[in-house]
């Protein structure tokens, strides 16, 4: 039935005239098996990215409208996120006769400074970083911006997010509009 | 005189040993390789100093770089109980069936009135198709609901286990993140993580500083 022919050619007749095949070494050489595998291990290796993914922590604070934090004008600076990784700031409040003068526009890059000179500057119990998103900011600015917080260690509690005024709007527009930023 | 013969060895190795070898490590490797979770569509997230490593079993909420949300339910028994309570608070008249088949979705990012058409669909949607859970607008905020489900699952339990993700694209508008994070407070949860790449800290800041002298 099914089964293979193993014998070689044996029991036909043996004859001086039938040749006797060779028979073969089982032997294979494995040095490409070798190769390859080794070739396959590397590979692996190399492939398999060891980053992991991080989380960062985000800790939002409970709404409470009769229960406002009051923050010292001389220790707080706000933080405006615009287009274009772009950040804005000013010290203090704004003031309504020369808000331009200070409005100044900064990128992630240069911002770190601005924000070390400050707490620097500030006595620690008035600090106040008050970090204001446009609707034109990305999801890496705002997560960007908080991780210049850790960057810079500023303790939990002297930062925090708050919606953006008009004003603050309509300035950034401008800037915008001035410095050719579409 | 007749010199002593060296015998000539042959250069050939068994190379056996060798191959066995290399294949019990290949194996290993593949085998101890973990697969990277399923993605519902490729997220490219900002980076961050933090140093803490996210959880795999956890709520996810995903970010696309189109403003899309999708929403992933952590474990099996939580995310039964999820589905569950999504059911009967909406009221969306799931068969059960149809809830089988959500059980196995992997990625769950359409509107409430779609669920029920996209789980008779023949072949299931690839989650880049799909329109997203609808949260942007403060007054149809799905995502809220799906909030309130999963925090009503988690009820009793040590709210320390709800392990809640937001997964952002770098490209995502701001807006979206907001109403994201409206959607969390709404349901009194203040605290959540957001997956990031780890980063060094920047040579030179007080925190890289900080770190070199506790090394020392």
């Amino acid at each position: 039935m099914a089964e293979m022919d193993t014998s070689s050619g044996g029991g036909h007749k043996k004859g001086p005239g039938v040749k006797k095949p060779k028979k073969q070494s089982t032997r294979v050489d494995l040095t490409p098996m070798v190769d390859l595998g080794f070739l396959l291990i590397t590979f692996f290796v190399f492939t398999t990215t060891m980053s992991q993914a991080t989380a960062m922590n985000m800790n939002e604070p409970k709404d409470d409208p009769t229960n406002l934090l009051k923050v010292k004008n001389s220790g707080a600076m706000t933080l405006l996120l615009g287009k274009n990784d772009l950040v804005y700031y000013y010290m203090g409040e704004l003031s309504p006769t020369d808000a331009s003068k200070q409005f100044r526009s900064s990128n992630f890059k240069d911002i770190r400074q601005v924000i070390l000179d400050k707490k620097k500057a500030t006595p620690i119990g008035d600090l106040m970083y008050i970090i204001k998103s446009d609707k034109e900011a990305t999801f890496k600015n705002a997560i960007d911006i908080l991780d210049e917080m850790s960057i810079s260690e500023i303790p939990p509690g002297h930062y925090a997010e708050v919606d953006m005024s008009d004003t603050e709007s309509q300035l950034i527009k401008m800037t915008e509009a001035a410095n050719g930023i579409k | 005189m007749g010199r002593a013969k060296i015998p000539r060895k042959s250069t050939n190795i068994d190379m056996t040993a060798m191959c066995d070898v290399a294949f019990l490590l290949l194996s290993f490797f593949i085998l101890a390789t973990k697969t990277k979770p399923p993605e519902a569509v490729a997220v490219i997230t900002p980076s961050s100093v933090s140093t803490k490593v996210a959880k795999e079993e956890a709520i996810l909420v995903t970010l696309t770089k189109e403003g899309k949300v999708y929403l992933m339910l952590g474990d099996k028994a939580h995310k039964n109980a999820i589905l569950d309570d999504i059911n009967t608070t909406k009221a969306l008249g799931l068969s059960a069936t149809e809830m089988a088949k959500l059980r196995k979705t992997e990625f769950i990012g359409v509107p409430f009135n779609q669920l029920k058409s996209l789980l008779n669909l023949s072949e299931p949607m690839e989650p880049g198709k799909m329109p997203g859970i609808p949260c942007i607008d403060s007054t149809n905020n799905e995502l809220t609901d799906w909030i309130r489900s999963v925090t009503n699952a988690y009820k009793g339990e040590n709210m320390d286990n709800l392990n809640l993700l937001v997964k952002g694209d770098n490209a995502a508008k701001y807006p979206v993140f907001k109403s994201i994070k409206e959607s969390f407070k709404r349901n009194d949860i203040y605290k959540f993580k957001v997956v990031t790449n780890s980063e060094a800290p920047p040579a030179g800041s007080e925190l890289a500083n900080d770190k070199a002298i506790e090394k020392k």
